[in-house]
């Protein structure tokens, strides 16, 4: 543990002893790759648990059809393309922290990037598995690519998804190259062999060679411009599922980029449970320290305004003029069976995590994760407040219809918070969480 | 794009209801002789679904095919309901007709309604007595589930319906989402149905058997029409409401009647649901509430509840195959049937 030789917002700068902490970090961040408590696997069993009930909840549908769900006609769509949206979002988190960041050259960064990128792929997992969920014919998913025609939106969606877990996957795996060769070199090859030979191959020969340097800076740098405009489209098309529809709340311009940034809200926050998580289970209150929080916690409050913002200019210039639709929707959702909904995410989702985050005696670790806990319950009532309402509208004279979820779809979104959580764990405990090299080349810099 | 889209009727202003000029033998002969044309470009829905990127983004536009030989006349299926003759049947004191014999003729699986009757609130004065409205699929020329269908499985014919390809739809519902006019259905689960329908071979115009998981929609029944036949609906209402017809021969009958559509639908001042939208429906409205409805009737009516009784069908399939005749398969089954 090196966290004698820091203070807790101290900076590189101020730290006169550079080798000794560079070392104590990496002991701190490579720890975890070597040693495991029984906490850890008892959390991944329960995790793996859940996982698996909703996998069995899954079986029973395709069994027996959406029946089981709460779903109809009126409202084709509910819990699972509700958490589609949400985990999207989610994934935008590691590569705004990273690549937005890194394009930045903002220094602080490093410590949270490769979280924030586990995090990105194992929540892209989690929302493409929900469309396939959602679909009646499961079996003939191939379709879209047999017949897949590029006027619709699913089809946009799925180029968008699949190009942006690709490249989230390149984009983590390339930082990573070093750090495996650290661990490659620093994993004893008698008494580990089987995870030593497995970092050797990931390592891909990496010897630290200054061509190696140039050719991966390289890459790195073309994948961090590359995949910012992956990002952005991917929650535009997503939204644009909705948006290229009649639907009232759907039928709305602004609702690429609103999507973009509720994403990063919510990315954001969950990026700060993560590392609030990661910091107590792993230890590594020396690595990612108070600044850290702070610092993501002024992202968070300002994409949280910006989210703010257009949540009011989406609103207001409905109101205003109340299309009939539009006000039936309206009064659903302010005064209306959805109200209990729309409040606790105005409220408890937005306002309340806004205030937290700005107020100089809730910016500290507690009030902050207590507003990115906030934050992610909040965007999921968000997502569903999107999601169902529109289709609840009568769009002909008759009835509002009503949604209420089954155990199944309930069961299938608890297994995807599982494993999200599981991923995260086992590639956390499979790959050093904090890219190494990174961070020594920050001090050192740092330093200069 | 308003600008360039084309109006479907004809605009010339007939001077008079020309309609006595074509015998109703006529017009039968007319379709039947279309019959031949007809199961050519019948066939040629077939192919056109099975060929993946054809046409797409296209069809929704035009409606018939630009490409057909110039001798060729497509027909442009059109449906005009005259609302003056609609009360829903409330006058009868029965479901809607239209509705029972959809249900029935098409094997509608339970609980959905292809042709479905809704009470439209007046706006004007506020507080008049509903008018009622039978919605069937409008076969929008500018579609929007054809538009968002990711695998083309829901696709306009070259006589302009919209019909889907059970076989192929994946179930993602985004039709249903993107149907300004609620009118597509889902199979949540295995469809119930009788079983020499279950049993027959796939048929995408009439979207038999029904298929768990895939969407399902009134499909303007143009087996029936291109066979010189009326729909179910337009067979089954009692006052004649419901007019089919071809836009390009620019006549409709229900089947008492024949009428010049263009003629009619402008004497009329028929509209189109949600024409704001510019979905371009191929339905029209005759404005009215059921005025014209008789209030005495001597016809006798086949169906008294609204009511899909495949699964009470199936139910006494297999407990007793053996006296089905004694209940008969009549529209007077258990009570059970509809909740």
């Amino acid at each position: 543990m090196a966290s004698a030789v820091m203070t807790n917002d101290g900076t590189a700068r101020s730290d006169p002893i550079l080798g000794p902490r560079i070392a104590g970090m990496q002991d701190a961040v490579l720890a975890p790759l070597a040693r495991t408590g029984a906490a850890y696997y008892a959390l991944m069993v329960l995790l793996l648990a859940v996982f698996l009930w909703g996998v069995y909840a899954w079986t029973v549908q395709i069994r027996r059809g959406l029946a089981v769900t709460g779903l109809s006609d009126q409202i084709p769509w509910g819990f699972y393309i509700t958490n589609f949206v949400f985990w999207i979002g989610v994934s935008h988190a590691g590569t705004f922290i990273s690549a937005v960041l890194r394009v930045g050259k903002v220094g602080w960064r490093t410590p949270v990037v490769r979280m924030a990128e586990f995090m990105t792929v194992a929540a892209l997992l989690m929302g493409a598995w929900m469309p396939i969920v959602d679909l009646g014919r499961p079996d003939r998913l191939l379709n879209v690519l047999n017949y897949g025609r590029f006027q619709s939106a699913i089809v946009w969606d799925l180029m968008a998804i699949t190009t942006y877990l690709t490249g989230s996957l390149i984009y983590l795996y390339l930082p990573l190259i070093p750090d495996l060769a650290l661990a490659r070199d620093r994993l004893d090859p008698t008494r580990q062999r089987f995870r030593h030979h497995i970092y050797s191959i990931l390592a891909v020969g990496w010897r630290g060679g200054d061509e190696q340097w140039r050719r991966l800076a390289r890459g790195i740098r073309i994948m961090c411009v590359l995949i910012i405009g992956v990002m952005v489209s991917v929650h535009t098309v997503v939204s644009w599922i909705f948006g290229m529809t009649l639907r009232p709340g759907w039928h709305s311009t602004i609702f690429g980029p609103y999507f973009v940034v509720g994403a990063i809200w919510s990315g954001l926050a969950a990026v700060l449970v993560g590392m609030a998580v990661f910091r107590r289970a792993f230890h590594l209150q020396s690595v990612i320290t108070r600044r850290h929080f702070v610092r993501m916690a002024n992202l968070l409050l300002v994409a949280g305004l910006v989210y703010t913002y257009m949540t009011i200019s989406e609103y207001l210039t409905i109101a205003y003029k109340l299309e009939t639709q539009d006000l039936s929707l309206l009064d659903a959702l302010w005064t209306g069976q959805y109200a209990p909904l729309f409040w606790t995410y105005a409220i408890g989702g937005m306002l309340i995590p806004l205030v937290l985050l700005a107020l100089p005696w809730t910016r500290n670790v507690p009030g902050i994760v207590a507003a990115s806990v906030l934050v992610n319950i909040g965007m999921w009532i968000k997502r569903f407040v999107i999601t169902v309402p529109s289709l609840a509208v009568p769009q002909i004279p008759g009835e509002w219809a009503s949604y209420a979820p089954t155990w199944i779809e309930a069961s299938i979104v608890a297994a995807t918070f599982a494993g999200f959580a599981l991923l995260v764990g086992l590639m956390a405990k499979a790959f050093p969480l904090v890219p190494m090299w990174e961070l020594a080349e920050q001090i050192e810099a740092g330093a200069e | 794009m308003d600008a360039e889209r084309r109006h479907p009727l004809p605009e010339e202003e007939p001077s008079e209801r020309d309609q006595a000029a074509v015998s109703r033998r006529a017009f039968l002969e007319r379709i039947l002789g279309a019959a031949a044309v007809a199961s050519l470009t019948g066939a040629g829905v077939t192919a056109w679904s099975d060929n993946a990127l054809a046409d797409e983004g296209h069809g929704e536009e035009g409606g018939h095919a630009d490409d057909a030989p110039e001798s060729t006349r497509v027909r442009r299926w059109a449906m005009v309901i005259d609302l003056r003759l609609c009360d829903g049947c409330v006058e009868l004191g029965t479901p809607p007709q239209c509705t029972q014999f959809c249900n029935w003729g098409r094997y509608v699986p339970e609980r959905q309604q292809w042709m479905e009757v809704v009470e439209q609130p007046h706006a004007d004065p506020p507080g008049a007595f509903p008018h009622t409205m039978p919605l069937p699929c409008f076969q929008c020329e500018n579609a929007p589930c054809v538009n968002v269908c990711p695998v083309g499985a829901t696709l306009h014919t070259p006589e302009g319906t919209v019909l889907i390809d059970q076989e192929r739809c994946i179930g993602c519902r985004l039709c249903i989402a993107a149907c300004p006019y609620n009118r597509r259905f889902f199979n949540w689960s295995d469809p119930v149905q009788p079983d020499w329908v279950q049993g027959s071979p796939y048929d995408v115009r009439t979207q038999t058997p029904a298929l768990r998981g895939t969407v399902m929609k009134c499909d303007f029944c143009t087996d029936r029409l291109e066979a010189g036949g009326l729909p179910f609906c337009a067979q089954g209402c009692p006052w004649g409401a419901m007019y089919f017809g071809d836009l390009e021969e620019d006549v409709a009958t229900n089947g008492r009647e024949i009428v010049k559509l263009s003629a009619f639908v402008h004497e009329t001042g028929a509209f189109r649901y949600k024409e704001e939208l510019g979905t371009e429906p191929r339905v029209w409205y005759v404005p009215g509430s059921g005025e014209a409805v008789p209030r005495s009737n001597h016809r006798d009516f086949m169906k008294d509840r609204l009511e899909w009784p495949w699964r009470e069908w199936a139910e006494m399939d297999e407990a007793n195959g053996m006296s089905l005749e004694e209940d008969g398969y009549g529209a007077e089954g258990s009570e059970a049937a509809h909740e």
